[in-house]
């Protein structure tokens, strides 16, 4: 039996080395002096650390993915909060319908997505690109934000908010001085996820590309076609000390639950 | 009056739906039954005549169909292993599990590309080590897609799983080899028919999400199409909306198949019935 147990570990310990493996790889070819990126590096430089702060697109495409992920953040939280409140809160006729369409987006192969909306939003909307990133983004963020909220919401006992509104506060007071304290933590965690879909989407962005408009991943995309030099890595290494980031803060609001329920 | 606070509440995220996802993809799916004004399939019918584009398809499914049974066999024994530890290990195992998977696809693609690269690190360790006399030429094929998307989506398909497993009553193991099963059997006949609905949900998201993948195909597959880069391809580079539209719409039907059936056999399995 506990060779069994120990053969099973060591099984468990490979399928980790190659989850994390290349990325440890990546991390430490950003390294390199050279101008070609080899493993294991020939010395150890930051050049190109620097690098990525003197090529003008990566600093460019990282502003739009701020911008476009921030901004998009707030707009699905502008709609995506009183939805998970009223899909929390009520009972009412087509709710687990109206619940499908909310969270339709993921369902929706992002490809797809992406082709349609510079179809209708770009050509026939006739929206500007960057307001297309935005809407797209948004619609990306959505059924994150959503479904983060309702999960905190239904921890978060509504007889609260019946008190509340028993002493005299109106309903939108208590809203905003019952319900959201109450639910902080989960707008936080919403709004990290959602932000790491938005900042990292391909998707959708590949085809929302302009003069002067693009985003990070997909002008990271463009240069590795071009060039194979460590820039790509050493943003690599960036973008998971980021990420890496967020999930300790997201694990300490709400623990990781959310990543293993289905 | 109840009524109307619901409906202002759910009405702008509604709306907004409607305008840029529902109407959008409504309008993609209905455009490839007209031409010039008149119901045609002849889009549909372009695509199953054209041994090319059949390929590309074939290519799809078996990269996918690949991904998701590695994915299913490595994972389930890791999502076992993780589910059986302690709280404190198995947080930290399911952090490092979660950490890819919140990762940019393009850093976890580009990561294979250093490996399995012309000169990469595979290629040139099992050349210093005479194991082969000419690089292998791994990168730009099928089996680089696999491999990329198998890294893609293993974490996801383990989460899902140990999600599951935890839930499972530990003491229906002890009562089963109580009553003369082995360790194996036990197994067997306890935690693998109850970890069913979660292996189909798991299988689903790998399944669909490898069909329907467009970094990894693009950075790791070279000239090799997979359907989301022929779909990006039609758009973009060669302008073919028409054709852009059919693809899109066979993508969605695909999708939506394969989780009609999926869902189908997971009631069907489920032993609670």
């Amino acid at each position: 039996m506990r060779e069994k147990n120990r053969g099973l570990a060591l099984f468990t310990f490979l399928i980790f080395l190659f989850l994390l493996g290349p990325l440890l790889i990546i991390s430490v070819t950003s390294f390199e002096p050279g101008t070609v990126l080899k493993f294991p590096p020939q010395g150890f430089s930051l050049r190109w650390y620097e690098n990525i702060f003197e090529v003008e697109m990566f600093m460019e495409t990282f502003k739009t993915s701020m911008i476009v992920s921030l901004a998009g953040n707030l707009l699905a939280l502008a709609l995506g909060i009183p939805a998970a409140y009223a899909l929390s809160r009520f009972q009412f006729k087509g709710k687990s319908l109206l619940n499908g369409v909310f969270i339709s987006p993921v369902l929706i192969p992002g490809i797809v997505m992406g082709f349609a909306m510079l179809k209708y939003v770009i050509i026939t909307y006739q929206l500007p690109i960057y307001a297309g990133l935005l809407v797209g983004h948004t619609v990306l963020m959505l059924p994150f934000i959503i479904r983060v909220i309702a999960s905190s919401l239904s921890n978060f006992d509504f007889a609260i908010e019946e008190a509340s509104l028993s002493l005299g506060a109106g309903r939108l007071e208590t809203f905003f001085k019952v319900v959201l304290p109450n639910i902080r933590s989960g707008i936080i965690a919403a709004v990290l996820i959602a932000f790491l879909e938005s900042f990292n989407n391909v998707d959708i962005s590949v085809f929302m590309t302009g003069p002067g408009v693009s985003t990070l991943p997909i002008q990271m995309l463009t240069y590795v076609e071009n060039y194979f030099d460590p820039t790509i890595a050493a943003i690599s290494v960036l973008l998971m000390i980021i990420t890496a980031i967020f999930m300790f803060i997201i694990e300490r609001l709400m623990g990781l639950s959310y990543f293993t329920k289905r | 009056m109840k009524k109307l606070g619901l409906y202002l509440l759910l009405l702008p995220g509604l709306l907004f739906l409607t305008l840029f996802m529902v109407i959008p993809i409504a309008m993609t799916v209905l455009s490839t039954f007209f031409q010039e004004g008149s119901f045609t399939l002849e889009g549909y019918l372009h695509f199953l005549a054209d041994p090319y584009f059949l390929k590309i398809l074939w290519t799809t499914l078996q990269v996918s169909v690949v991904t998701t049974i590695a994915c299913i066999l490595l994972g389930f024994p890791a999502a076992y292993y993780i589910s059986k530890l302690g709280p404190r290990k198995k947080g930290v195992l399911l952090a490092l599990a979660i950490f890819p998977l919140l990762t940019s696809s393009v850093v976890r693609s580009f990561s294979w590309m250093i490996i399995l690269g012309k000169k990469g690190l595979l290629n040139s360790s099992l050349l210093s080590l005479g194991l082969i006399e000419k690089p292998l030429e791994i990168l730009y094929t099928p089996s680089a897609m696999m491999i990329g998307l198998i890294h893609l989506f293993l974490p996801l398909i383990i989460i899902t799983l140990v999600g599951v497993m935890e839930n499972i009553d530990p003491d229906l193991l002890k009562a089963a080899e109580s009553l003369g099963a082995s360790k194996f059997t036990a197994f067997r006949q306890v935690i693998v028919p109850l970890s069913v609905p979660g292996l189909i949900i798991g299988s689903i998201l790998v399944f669909v999400g490898s069909l329907t993948a467009y970094t990894t195909p693009a950075l790791l597959g070279g000239k090799q199409r997979v359907i989301s880069t022929f779909l990006y391809q039609n758009a973009i580079t060669l302008n073919d909306w028409h054709m852009a539209s059919v693809i899109a719409t066979i993508m969605i039907a695909i999708t939506f198949i394969v989780i009609g059936l999926m869902n189908k056999l997971a009631t069907k399995l489920n032993p609670k019935g």
